[in-house]
């Protein structure tokens, strides 16, 4: 079926169309291009305690929302207009999902740059923020490989990525068990540490996007959802998290 | 049934049929291809199709122009029959009975299977004689039960209310989209089994082909239906099944829902995305 599917389309009769379809995936790489530098600005900005960045970062959101908007827009009248069928439906319902998920993850940067902005005193231990910085980076590849399996239709790509969420949601897991340490130790800790908690849940949900964004490129090139039930790092429940 | 069987992908140069697998349970087949062949003279026309046409569903014949569709719908109901040197090989039956065996009786045939073709052709007679006509080849009524068979086939046909106090005007008289009606009438009225739409829309506005489509669904409830059609959205909207045809083979066959959202065959996604030649 790979065949079929793969990027080298033949162009439609009606070339403007090709142009249509075009423009919606060069808009959602833009916004993906966007969307990864706020992650890497947003973490920057939270390591290094830079006020200045964490504001550039909650400023530039709404370039990423207005993106998502053309891209709503340009997919809707490309159906209204093309009525598209088969492969070229799928590429323009594909697009309008990635563009939400992409949107969705500004949104969590732009929140870890305003905590940035509440975070103070000087207990800021570097070992938890290594480990922050650590998980942001394993999302910002996940992002990029994702962004590059949707532009280049990459099956195997896109499900690397599909997989490749375990460890994230792992690394999550074992934050918010130091977290929990760090304020029974001192309550003082607590704003800061539930702050960093909820920048890590903010990186682990852009990788639950970047997850969507793979299951997404597979339903384009495949025409079907993914079968395999995905594999799952955070086993425990949050909330029933065993204090250590 | 071969639709079942194959469930691999076979590569674009496979000139196997790509048969998905259909969930058949609960399907009733009316009609019955197998390895059909047709010819007009020397020329091959149809090439080993073999499909299902399901009772109670709305199956749709795509393809570009001269891949067969038609000619395979003018099989279903021997119209080739009108002309010479003009042959089909192969087997269809209609609920097991030959449709091709040379003892078939061709009136009869044609009053189970139906047609209705992409010109609207009423004959040159009152609306109420168009439908009358054709039920008293096959049956003597009376008067009244005449009268009630031919308001049935009106309202049937969702043509009642706009023509039951003009009767007497000649089916001429009337718009395309009622012509067409009328002609759907004067099928419905010998109660078929099967009714053949020949790209039945094509000389209609949006409302007349919206007013088609309507009466399609409701009709297939009681009738198979098969329709030939250029129009892709229109395959999508009506049909429960889609034959894509090409070059006189059937290249694929599945659900509608399945076959415009994720086509298995390069040549059906290049042919119901725009994308051919």
């Amino acid at each position: 079926m790979a065949e079929i599917e793969k990027p080298m389309m033949n162009e439609h009769t009606a070339k403007a169309f090709d142009g249509d379809l075009q423009e919606l995936t060069r808009k959602v790489a833009e916004m993906g291009g966007l969307a990864e530098r706020e992650i890497a600005d947003s973490i920057q900005a939270l390591t290094r305690r830079d006020i200045a960045l964490a504001k550039r970062v909650v400023a530039t959101d709404p370039t990423i929302d207005a993106l998502q908007q053309e891209i709503e827009e340009k997919a809707v009248l490309t159906i209204a207009r093309r009525q598209p069928m088969a492969v070229d439906l799928r590429e323009i319902v594909a697009a309008l999902r990635v563009s939400n998920d992409l949107e969705r993850i500004g949104d969590l940067a732009k929140n870890i740059g305003k905590r940035v902005g509440a975070l103070e005193g000087d207990f800021y231990p570097s070992k938890l923020l290594r480990g922050v910085e650590h998980m942001a980076s394993l999302v910002l590849g996940q992002l990029k490989h994702v962004l590059d399996a949707y532009a280049a239709r990459d099956l195997p790509g896109a499900l690397a990525v599909w997989k490749g969420d375990e460890e994230i949601d792992a690394m999550c897991t074992s934050l918010f068990r130091e977290l929990l340490t760090y304020m029974m130790e001192d309550p003082r800790n607590i704003t800061f540490c539930i702050h960093l908690m909820f920048c890590a849940k903010n990186i682990e949900r852009m990788g639950d996007h970047a997850t969507n964004i793979a299951e997404t490129v597979h339903y384009m090139v495949e025409g079907r959802p993914i079968a395999d039930p995905r594999p799952k790092g955070d086993t425990t429940a949050f909330a029933n998290a065993a204090v250590p | 049934m071969n639709v079942a069987r194959m469930t691999t992908t076979p590569s674009v140069s496979t000139p196997a049929v790509m048969h998905a697998p259909v969930d058949t349970a609960g399907l009733d087949e009316r009609i019955t291809i197998r390895s059909l062949n047709f010819y007009y003279g020397d020329n091959k026309a149809l090439k080993d199709i073999s499909l299902p046409l399901y009772a109670g569903k709305v199956t749709a014949f795509i393809g570009p122009s001269g891949c067969g569709k038609s000619t395979l719908l003018r099989v279903l109901n021997r119209m080739y029959d009108l002309y010479p040197n003009q042959r089909a090989e192969g087997e269809v039956t209609l609920d097991g009975e030959d449709i091709l065996s040379p003892k078939q009786d061709l009136n009869m045939l044609r009053a189970r299977i139906g047609m209705v073709f992409q010109k609207p052709t009423p004959f040159p007679m009152s609306i109420y004689e168009n439908i009358a006509f054709g039920i008293r080849l096959y049956e003597k009524l009376p008067k009244s039960e005449l009268d009630d068979r031919v308001e049935v086939a009106l309202k049937r046909a969702a043509l009642w209310e706009e023509v039951k106090n003009k009767l007497g005007a000649n089916g001429l008289s009337l718009s395309g989209g009622q012509q067409q009606r009328l002609c759907i009438a004067r099928t419905v009225a010998v109660r078929p089994e099967v009714i053949l739409f020949d790209e039945p829309c094509s000389a209609l506005d949006p409302i007349s082909t919206a007013k088609i489509e309507e009466l399609m669904d409701e009709l297939k409830s009681e009738y198979t239906l098969v329709i030939v059609t250029h129009n892709m959205q229109q395959a999508a909207r009506v049909s429960d099944f889609t034959a894509f045809m090409y070059l006189g083979e059937l290249i694929e066959f599945g659900t509608t829902s399945r076959m415009f959202t994720a086509p298995h065959d390069r040549r059906t996604q290049d042919y119901i995305t725009g994308r051919f030649g």
